[in-house]
């Protein structure tokens, strides 16, 4: 978690600068807060309505590294070998790196300037984000279709195809967040910071 | 005038045009073109013939006809023609479009907006209600972060390039709509809240995970582009707009903003919008865009007709505030002058800058380089390759180059400068 603090802190400072040369001088006329609002303005103005939990959970479909989000079900390789061949294989090749779309499988080496392709076994950096993003955005053509049990199911075989599983796995809500991706380290915050220092 | 007068102009076209003298468009409002010598000016005739009724809509003349170029496909883009543009902004039905999944219709009155996670009050809003919330317009440029990537690296170097299609993922629009602090103080954030995930309505649902920080300094709910509605293809009927930022973080069609204490960590930021860097590394949430220029005249395919006078034109802006500075170079770099920056200059928007250049006639290369309120230099490639490695695909805002051959035929690339 210090590394998340840390974006919070860059992100911040990233924004300074954009404070002082921002919104007020940008067109805002006698801007009595950041947002603009006049001093005279209510604490709240009451437009909107509250939502339920249940109105919220229709929609609050993410999954986050930690687990949080993910529903329960469950699948195995080969059933997510059946749901890949049903669902995917159209797109991504019959091995996951034929395409035409982008291609799934591969652990090719970084060498000094990243791989070659951004597959989910060279390059992707937390397991959790192949559920949020196939139940979010897959199959391309129908996104959503995909039940609980199949979305795990075709995780664990993609995950086996890219050799971060064994063949026996099983993928659930407790499983696929303790799964360690290949790149998950690789990854570093933004230290461009403008200004007249060296170019990042 | 009499049916005769008519028939007589009628036929007069008819002869104009079967000769080939004078193009019939004119003809028809000019009764004596058909007297004219070829290559000469038309005089004021009398009378004048009268023009069209006033429209509910206007359109642009005939013979002015800009259009976005694009690739058919449901992940695709369509890049502004800023050969064709003047000032600072970008007509918006010329705006670049990025979309991840197609242009979804949505019907403005069916369209909501979750907000929840660490909030006091988990609410929806209507656009009637956004609507209602004291509304702002800025002025501001929004570029893809894979605007000029991926087609000019090490490796390949084209040089039959124009300026739309290696820039065209940049525009720049008034933007309307009603600070996104303002909804967030109306449901009232949590302690301990720090970042925030926003999700569009198209069909994959695009997302990124944004710092509260920046939602609750400068971004804006928006719904209203260049004094109208915005478009179906820029978010219609709501998009999130992050002045400075690279252009997907600019959610469109959003629906949802969730608020939580760290990054959800979506499919396009742990793979596609991050920067591969030379020590094995990649960098991630490299949000801002940082500053740059762009000639748009003399580019190509432009051939200059003749030698003399020509003024270089261009844009330059940057993603910290405003550029302070644009240089020009008129022999490859060897020396700079400062272009005259045309007014207004807005922070976190685009910047016209001038440049009045004799050519002489040889074979030069031209080039561009700006200074942003922060002191940042727009680099050469050669210093963002030293800096992240030969093939970084986003945030390539090196210096672009020209040459103009003897010939006055201008081609892309840097040319012997590599």
């Amino acid at each position: 978690m210090r590394a998340l603090a840390l974006v919070v802190v860059l992100a911040a400072a990233a924004c300074g600068p954009a404070t002082n040369g921002g919104s007020e001088s940008a067109g805002d006329v006698g801007a009595g807060s950041p947002a603009g609002l006049p001093a005279h303005a209510p604490a709240r103005f009451g437009f909107g309505q509250e939502a339920s939990e249940a109105r919220v959970a229709m929609w609050d479909i993410d999954v986050r590294p930690d687990g949080v989000g993910l529903p329960a079900g469950q699948g195995t390789v080969e059933e997510g070998r059946q749901v890949y061949q049903t669902f995917c294989v159209e797109c991504h090749g019959a091995t996951g790196t034929e395409g035409p779309n982008d291609r799934l499988v591969g652990r090719d080496e970084w060498g000094e300037t990243g791989p070659q392709v951004r597959t989910v076994g060279s390059y992707w950096q937390y397991s959790t984000t192949l559920y949020d993003f196939i139940r979010r955005s897959m199959p391309q053509l129908t996104p959503g279709l995909l039940t609980a049990d199949q979305t795990y199911a075709v995780i664990a075989y993609i995950l086996h195809l890219n050799e971060i599983v064994p063949e026996d796995a099983v993928m659930n809500a407790e499983t696929l967040p303790a799964v360690m991706m290949p790149s998950r380290d690789r990854f570093v915050l933004d230290d461009r910071q403008g200004g007249p220092g060296p170019v990042r | 005038m009499s049916k005769g007068d008519r028939a007589k102009i009628s036929r007069r076209a008819w002869i104009t045009t079967a000769s080939g003298v004078v193009a019939a468009g004119l003809v028809r409002t000019q009764a004596d073109a058909v007297e004219l010598p070829a290559q000469q000016a038309p005089l004021p005739s009398t009378p004048r013939a009268p023009g069209r009724f006033p429209s509910a809509l206007g359109e642009r003349a005939p013979a002015e006809q800009p259009r976005r170029t694009f690739r058919e496909a449901l992940s695709s883009a369509s890049f502004t023609p800023h050969q064709d543009l003047m000032g600072i902004v970008t007509p918006a039905d010329l705006h670049f479009e990025r979309h991840h999944g197609g242009v979804p219709d949505i019907v403005s009155e069916d369209h909501e907006l979750l907000v929840h996670g660490m909030v006091d009050r988990p609410m929806t809003f209507r656009m009637a209600d956004l609507m209602r919330y004291p509304q702002v317009s800025r002025v501001q440029f929004l570029e893809c972060s894979g605007n000029g990537g991926g087609v000019y690296n090490a490796d390949r170097m084209p040089t039959t390039m124009s300026v739309q299609q290696m820039d065209g993922l940049l525009s720049t629009s008034e933007w309307t709509g009603v600070p996104v602090s303002t909804i967030l103080r109306e449901a009232g954030v949590r302690r301990g809240a720090s970042w925030v995930l926003a999700e569009g309505g198209d069909s994959p649902l695009m997302s990124r995970s944004i710092p509260l920080a920046k939602m609750m300094d400068d971004a804006l709910l928006a719904y209203g582009q260049n004094g109208e509605r915005m478009r179906p293809g820029q978010g219609y009927p709501l998009r999130l707009f992050l002045p400075g930022w690279e252009g997907n973080t600019s959610v469109k069609w959003l629906r949802r903003i969730e608020i939580t204490d760290q990054p959800t960590f979506v499919r396009d930021e742990i793979s596609h919008y991050t920067d591969p860097l030379a020590d094995g590394t990649a960098r991630q949430f490299s949000f801002l865009m940082d500053a740059k220029s762009i000639i748009t005249f003399p580019t190509y395919p432009y051939a200059l007709p003749d030698r003399g006078w020509w003024e270089i034109k261009g844009l330059a802006w940057s993603g910290r505030g405003r550029i302070a500075r644009v240089e020009v170079s008129t022999d490859g770099g060897s020396s700079w002058m400062d272009a005259q920056l045309q007014g207004p200059v807005l922070p976190k928007c685009t910047t016209r800058f001038r440049h009045l250049f004799e050519w002489s006639g040889n074979e030069t290369i031209i080039l561009s380089r700006a200074t942003d309120e922060t002191g940042y230099v727009q680099p050469t490639i050669q210093q963002l390759w030293e800096a992240r490695g030969p093939r970084t695909a986003y945030h390539q805002n090196h210096q672009r180059a020209w040459k103009i051959a003897s010939t006055g035929e201008v081609t892309f690339g840097l040319g012997d400068l590599i």
